[in-house]
């Protein structure tokens, strides 16, 4: 499967780059990561895509790294009917103080506009 | 986002301090009285609720489901400095309302009135003694988080004077200023 992992630096992002490496690693997944600017983040782009470089070197799989520029959501929906994903997987949202999940624009927005499938990744500890 | 939220500029008026008794809409006898901590006498009977709580009624995941999941996140509510309010009906727990610290003058609420005790007036006077129990201890800004669909929800935090302050994602934010 073909599958772009969007991540803009929100810790959930993060957790859904993991999850994602892990997955191409069993499966076979075709992994692309995307990094995009999340106005929500304080994170450099530049870092990110170093950090996930590593991620996918240290698991063996291709360096597809790119950076988006632009609104996070549009571009990530864009590219991925552009190139023909199959999947685009984003992180599934960070907890209020109560606990209530609320998941970021970007993934609202991807939700809500993407012609894939969109998987989001939710770290159970959380 | 904290940095997206519009508090009230207008101080909201005086809230009743708990304890506060009434007869429900259903003539039963119901008080409403702080809950200090999670070692308090009265654990279990929270957890019961919870754990018997429909998950038709969850939102944006809470309550968890599963007494073990339960008993975690009452202790990660309670351990906090924030506020809490239960309703009693006899031994039994009709509702819970909750204030988490944010930061140390703001808090997000949640309230869960259990199924068998909803639509009967109770949220009304658990939200209002909530509040008041905040006010009172210096209490300044309060927020939450509503699935926009969830009208009764949204009625009912309108009704006690809540505002929208943020109306951009899938759920809405709403705030009120209490001191």
């Amino acid at each position: 499967m073909k599958v772009l992992v969007g991540i803009g630096g929100a810790d959930d992002s993060l957790d859904a780059l993991e999850e994602s490496v892990r997955r191409a690693v069993d499966t076979g997944d075709e992994l692309t990561v995307a990094v995009v600017e999340n106005p929500e983040s304080d994170r450099d782009p530049g870092e990110l895509v170093t950090e996930a470089e590593a991620a996918l070197a240290d698991a063996g799989l291709p360096e597809n790294v790119r950076e988006l520029s632009g609104d996070a959501g549009s571009s990530l929906v864009e590219l991925a009917e552009a190139e023909d994903f199959d999947q685009i997987v984003l992180g599934g949202g960070h907890r209020s103080p109560m606990g209530k999940i609320k998941l970021g624009h970007i993934a609202e927005f991807v939700l809500l506009n993407a012609r894939t499938s969109v998987k989001l990744v939710r770290d159970d500890a959380g | 986002m904290p940095g997206e939220r519009a508090y009230p500029e207008t101080v909201a008026g005086e809230f009743p301090e708990p304890p506060v008794s009434f007869t429900d809409r259903e003539d039963r006898d119901v008080a409403v009285r702080v809950f200090e901590d999670s070692d308090a006498e009265g654990v279990d009977e929270l957890v019961a609720m919870y754990d018997d709580f429909d998950p038709a009624d969850r939102a944006q995941g809470v309550p968890p489901v599963g007494e073990d999941r339960v008993r975690e996140w009452l202790e990660t509510l309670l351990e906090q400095d924030g506020f809490n309010v239960v309703a009693w009906h006899g031994d039994e727990v009709a509702g819970h309302a909750t204030l988490v610290p944010d930061d140390e003058t703001t808090y997000e609420l949640a309230i869960f009135v259990h199924q068998s005790y909803q639509g009967a007036g109770i949220g009304t006077q658990l939200i209002e003694a909530l509040l008041g129990y905040a006010q009172a201890n210096g209490a300044e800004l309060v927020w939450l988080s509503v699935e926009r669909w969830n009208r009764p929800a949204v009625a009912l935090y309108e009704k006690v004077g809540f505002e929208t302050a943020s109306a951009e994602s899938f759920e809405m934010e709403m705030a009120i200023r209490l001191n």
